[in-house]
């Protein structure tokens, strides 16, 4: 190592000492990344993806979409899913089967969104209410389908009020209900069955009602 | 007058303490009562000062990483670290098997009380220094290095490789740099003519020595931050307890408070290597007085003398936390290699330019003596 070597050496070696520090410098000042949890709460964003409960909307009249078809069951991979049945007679005698339990277990579940893709009524989504921590093992035991609760008609007139969501927040529940696509491309390719249905594209179960619809007339 | 003009400043009580117990009690009584208030001063003001460190290590520590820190515990987070120390007092301590048991129990020992000797050595502010040596940079060089021995026995009795690989590696490391660190204040002893503390920073009341000596002064001074950052294991030099490769080095075996008493003593060897840096290069208590400035110089003595120390040794602090989190951690031979092949020939040329300057009268005080001179 020559002399010449040695003393440029140091001055890189300084050199580049120094340009790492002005590095973490900056950094020392840049804004910080850690969410102060608790009390954020109001501010906090929670990704729209995030898959945290599942729920079934309900309407107004508290109705649902779901048929009681048990796709979801079957597809759930580690049976978090129970979807009870009955028999219904409706006006014309015809013995119908219809929803009686829609169980699901908040603490069995993996939250791989299965059993809401593969929903042909779109009954079911998760929803981002994450704060899903209880006392007691019995309370993740949850029934989706409110009681009372009926399947919703075809081709019945709804009246327009969006119901008030089961989230707690209303920034929650804009995020809560994704709008995947197939929704939207529903919606704006058939506008009549929107008349007909008059219901408000700004409420999220509205849309999935329309898409509901949608699904079966085609 | 003293006290008009310093009112925040504790020589009037730690005279007044003096007199009461030099006219109340015999000599001999006077000096042991004293020489315990000190102790217990001493080691009081030791314990704060690590709790204060740590709490500041862990918040400039994530600032550095885009964190928050402790934040949870007191606005701020201010009182986690008590929350650390009761923890760590209350903890359990494990005793392991097939350990050489007078060692093991020894070694922690051996490193607070060298950490805890320096410390004492340290003037904290005008009168607030324990015992003034004419031999102040030395003694403090002598007693740092006792902390060494306590690392390698606490790798050897472990009996433990991890704990003894840890301890040769910072066997060496402390050895080498210790010349480094040596030979760096020994320049500022060329150049200021005394080790004693007082003097030393007497000497710098008009240029800190830090620009008196100008350029081997800084190199010196650069050189002295980055060995008595390589002597305290911490930042780039930590591989000692390089957890990636052994566990935790020499300390491994140890729990609770056993370990407490090596966690507390690095914490203060950084702070001793920021105060001894203080007093050698930048004026140690003296506060910023340029001469012929009278106005100027009184306000600044209004700020107490100790806050004056705590601020300087908080840049160097500071410098030393950044450097820590800058860097990555050097190979053992990279190391050795900084310290034989580079810090020590630069530093035993420095002393030498350092001779000349001063025997030539090149040293600022001497060019500009209306402006620097004593």
């Amino acid at each position: 190592m020559s002399f010449s070597k040695y003393i440029s050496g140091i001055y890189t070696g300084l050199k580049s000492l120094v340009g790492g520090m002005m590095v973490t410098w900056k950094q020392f000042w840049s804004k910080k990344v850690t969410m102060e949890y608790p009390e954020n709460r109001k501010t906090l964003v929670i990704s729209d993806r995030w898959r945290s409960e599942l729920i079934m909307p309900h309407d107004e009249n508290n109705e649902h979409a779901c048929t009681a078809c048990g796709i979801c069951m079957r597809n759930c991979p580690n049976g978090t899913i129970n979807v009870i049945s009955k028999k219904v007679v409706n006006e014309e005698g015809k013995s119908r089967v219809a929803l009686d339990k829609h169980l699901w277990d908040y603490g069995m579940c993996t939250f791989c969104n299965i059993c809401v893709i593969s929903c042909p009524s779109n009954a079911i989504i998760f929803n981002n209410d994450f704060e899903g921590a209880v006392f007691d093992r019995e309370k993740l035991h949850h029934q989706l389908n409110h009681p009372g609760s009926k399947l919703r008609e075809k081709k019945k007139t709804v009246p327009a009020a969006p119901k008030t969501p089961v989230a707690p927040a209303s920034e929650a529940t804009e995020a809560t209900r994704p709008t995947p696509s197939v929704v939207t491309a529903g919606t704006s390719t058939s506008p009549a069955d929107n008349k007909t249905d008059n219901a408000p594209k700004t409420n999220p179960s509205g849309n999935l009602s329309n898409e509901h619809t949608d699904k079966e007339n085609n | 007058m003293l006290l008009y003009s310093q009112p925040l400043e504790l020589t009037k009580l730690v005279h007044s303490l003096d007199a009461f117990f030099r006219s109340s009690l015999s000599p001999f009584w006077a000096t042991l009562v004293e020489g315990i208030l000190i102790g217990i001063a001493i080691l009081a003001a030791y314990a704060l000062i690590a709790l204060a460190l740590i709490y500041i290590e862990r918040k400039i520590a994530a600032f550095f990483q885009s964190r928050l820190g402790p934040n949870r515990l007191g606005k701020y987070g201010v009182i986690q670290s008590i929350a650390d120390m009761i923890k760590i007092l209350i903890k359990e301590i494990i005793h392991v098997n097939k350990i050489d048991k007078l060692l093991y129990y020894l070694a922690p020992f051996f490193v607070i009380v060298a950490s805890v000797l320096s410390f004492g050595a340290i003037p904290f502010g005008q009168s607030l220094q324990a015992v003034d040596f004419n031999i102040g940079v030395f003694y403090v060089l002598a007693v740092s290095s006792i902390g060494v021995i306590g690392i390698l026995l606490a790798g050897w009795s472990s009996n433990n490789k991890y704990s003894m690989i840890g301890a040769m590696r910072s066997g060496a490391q402390f050895i080498s740099y210790e010349l480094s660190a040596g030979f760096s204040l020994m320049t500022i002893v060329v150049l200021s003519g005394t080790m004693q503390f007082s003097e030393l920073i007497e000497g710098q009341r008009y240029c800190w020595n830090l620009f008196n000596g100008h350029i081997p002064a800084f190199i010196a001074f650069v050189i002295f931050l980055i060995s008595g950052h390589a002597e305290t294991n911490r930042g780039p030099f930590d591989l000692p307890e390089a957890e990636s490769e052994l566990t935790a080095g020499y300390h491994t075996e140890y729990s609770g408070l056993r370990f407490g008493f090596f966690y507390l003593a690095e914490y203060l060897n950084m702070f001793i290597i920021a105060a001894i840096a203080t007093t050698v290069f930048l004026g140690g208590w003296m506060p910023i007085q340029i001469k012929g400035w009278d106005a100027f110089n009184q306000v600044m003595w209004y700020i107490p003398s100790w806050i004056w120390f705590f601020g300087k040794a908080f840049v160097l602090m500071f410098l030393s936390l950044w450097v820590r989190w800058s860097f990555p951690r050097l190979r053992i031979d990279l190391l050795l290699n900084l310290e034989w092949k580079y810090l020590l020939p630069i530093n035993l040329v420095n002393i030498l330019v350092m001779v000349i300057i001063v025997l030539s009268g090149l040293t600022l005080a001497d060019i500009f003596p209306a402006v620097f001179g004593k």
